[in-house]
């Protein structure tokens, strides 16, 4: 089909957009005119703050690449420049490293969101695997983030993450050295992380964004009751009986979202930027040294369930290779959720009680997970984290069968309130 | 233009030929991006050995030394602390240093040319880290017949005072022996093996 320029025959100014540009067009088809269920709760501010943390990302890294410096002489100086000089400098920054916190707690609400109401399902995989792959930058960047301002915290972290890459066989140490461009972390492994954290990796997460985005508008949103508003519409309009227009009723209410979200991201920023030393880490507040190691390495606390199955994996026939195996795999096995889950309803509010329970298990386990991956190295440690890494792959390898074989409830034609 | 038929084959061959040619030179400009990557020449010209003065180090003490921005230690052994080795060899994973993480010279009972002074690598074997020295015993908070040794904060490796690895923990190796050679009694050079006598 052919593309028609200017559709809706507009005029004058706008007219003259629209029949170089599909200024309206866009407006109708992503706002004005794009039907979303009218059931939308809670769970559902998510994707919008995740947008607008991205964008707090954005404008406050922009301001602060104004003033950093990179490269192992100059980073920690630069960094306490701006939170010392540079007017107004600690609160861009705080606004910064709240906010890589804060996009860790929307996506994983939003994923959480995505898992129960089964938004991952026909005919959204491909939207589920844009976000997945958008939650792998997000952890990239986060990392190169956290390096930057070359404190004790950030050069050994470095050190761990760049390591993982030395348990490749054969290659492993040569690669380590390529990927560090020295023979440990130093300036030039500083310089390409700060290349890749403020280049690379934002221009590739905004890239997905759109298309995770365009991909939703394609199909359609998911609802809390897992209903294809698309299969009932009215056969005059043409428009979904359970549908309202995204813009003006989601806006509005998304803007509550933004006023609540912005309550407590404030709230943080001005009487607790540093998170309880969560969001950011005391050791973190002295310069990179290469002969001292912390007391007890952490990495962000947004790491904590992968790192604690890191370090819970044991070394086996003289390779360490295994954890990392475990870690990464964790990751990617959310890019099969899709077609792990074969439940004939998509919702949790239709499935049977096993399916509630294993969601409730892998929540609390997932929690504790990244409890213990920030605490000391012991023996109760390492037990928990192998219990808990355990429940976290059963939780989606046995999805097949316990979702398949469940009883489930039926599902109405329409939403419900 | 002709009115004459496509020749669909020279076509499907010119496209080939074409798409082949600027593969091969995709390639070729993807090279000197990744060449970049490797360490520079400043870098890698800052590799060159180190010289350390042991004769200052106390005995039961260790003393640090950089070589390619890693920390190399020195420690000077007491004969209480080589006794305290033997006693725990059933706790370690490697105790005869079969895996090649040392110089054939260091692949003994102590893992040194000399029993007393023992190199190696501050090094953490299973990510990197730098372990804490902790010659102290007992300490039951790392093991219960602790002998002296490291101690890795980040995960929680063990380690005795050759490196040598315990089992159970999360490094799968002992600790590297890095080249080192004996100028005289009180210099070693760190980085250098032993000129063939």
């Amino acid at each position: 089909m052919a593309i028609v320029p200017n559709p809706y025959k507009t005029t004058g100014a706008l007219g003259w957009i629209d029949d170089r540009f599909p200024l309206t067009k866009m407006w109708r088809d992503h706002l004005s005119a794009y039907y979303a269920p009218k059931n939308f709760n809670f769970w559902y501010f998510f994707g919008s703050l995740a947008l607008l943390v991205l964008v707090n990302q954005l404008l406050t890294g922009i301001f602060l690449t104004m003033n950093y410096k990179p490269g192992a002489d100059l980073a920690f100086d630069s960094v306490e420049y701006i939170m010392r000089d540079v007017a107004w400098g600690n609160i861009i920054r705080y606004m910064h490293s709240t906010g890589a916190s804060a996009f860790f707690i929307v996506v994983y609400l939003h994923m959480f969101r995505g898992l129960i109401y089964g938004s991952h399902r026909k005919p959204r995989e491909l939207i589920w695997i844009f976000g997945s792959l958008i939650f792998l930058v997000l952890m990239a960047e986060a990392f190169c983030g956290y390096v930057l301002p070359w404190g004790n915290m950030s050069y050994w972290g470095a050190s761990v993450i760049i390591n993982l890459f030395g348990t490749v066989p054969f290659i492993g140490p040569d690669l380590v050295t390529w990927i560090q461009g020295d023979f440990v972390p130093g300036d030039a492994t500083l310089n390409r992380l700060f290349s890749l954290h403020v280049i690379a990796l934002p221009f590739v997460l905004v890239g997905l964004v759109f298309a995770h985005i365009l991909a939703l508008h394609e199909v359609g949103s998911n609802n809390p009751d897992g209903i294809e508003i698309k299969k009932n519409k009215d056969p005059e309009t043409g428009i979904p009986k359970d549908g309202i227009p995204f813009h003006p009723y989601y806006t509005v209410k998304d803007l509550v979202g933004v006023a609540g979200f912005l309550i407590l991201f404030s709230a943080v920023i001005f009487f607790m930027p540093d998170g309880g030393g969560y969001f950011l880490e005391q050791p973190n507040f002295t310069p990179a040294s290469q002969v001292s190691t912390p007391e007890h390495i952490t990495p962000a606390w947004y790491f904590g369930t992968y790192y604690a199955m890191l370090r819970a994996t044991p070394s086996f026939a003289g390779t360490q290779i295994w954890g990392v195996i475990v870690m990464f795999g964790a990751v990617v096995i959310l890019f099969f959720l899709p077609w792990l889950d074969r439940s004939p309803v998509k919702s949790i509010r239709y499935k049977g009680p096993i399916f509630k329970t294993a969601v409730g298990i892998f929540a609390v386990t997932f929690l504790l997970l990244n409890y213990y991956g920030l605490q000391k190295p012991s023996e109760f440690v390492t037990l928990v984290s192998r219990v808990g890494t355990i429940i976290y792959f059963a939780f989606f390898l046995g999805m097949p069968f316990y979702s398949k074989f469940e009883k489930t409830k039926p599902v109405p034609e329409r939403v419900t309130e | 233009m002709s009115n004459e038929s496509v020749d669909g084959t020279r076509r499907r061959f010119l496209t080939a030929a074409t798409s082949a040619v600027g593969a091969v030179g995709a390639a070729a400009v993807v090279w000197p991006f990744l060449a970049s990557l490797k360490p520079s020449a400043k870098a890698q010209a800052l590799g060159a050995p180190v010289i350390a003065d042991i004769s200052k180090i106390e005995p039961g003490m260790r003393s640090t030394y950089l070589w390619r921005g890693q920390p190399m230690w020195v420690i000077r052994r007491t004969p209480e602390m080589l006794e305290g080795m033997k006693k725990i060899t059933g706790d370690l994973l490697d105790p005869e240093s079969k895996a090649p993480q040392q110089p054939a010279y260091a692949q003994n009972e102590t893992r040194a040319q000399k029993p007393e002074y023992m190199v190696m690598k501050g090094v953490c074997t299973h990510l990197g880290c730098s372990p804490t020295f902790r010659p102290d015993t007992p300490a039951p908070e790392i093991a219960p017949d602790w002998q002296g040794g490291f101690f890795c904060p980040c995960h929680g490796s063990k380690f005795d005072l050759a490196g040598r690895v315990y089992k159970g923990v999360p490094a799968p190796l002992n600790m590297v022996v890095p080249p080192h050679r004996y100028e005289s009694d009180a210099i070693v050079v760190i980085g250098e093996d032993p000129k063939a006598a």
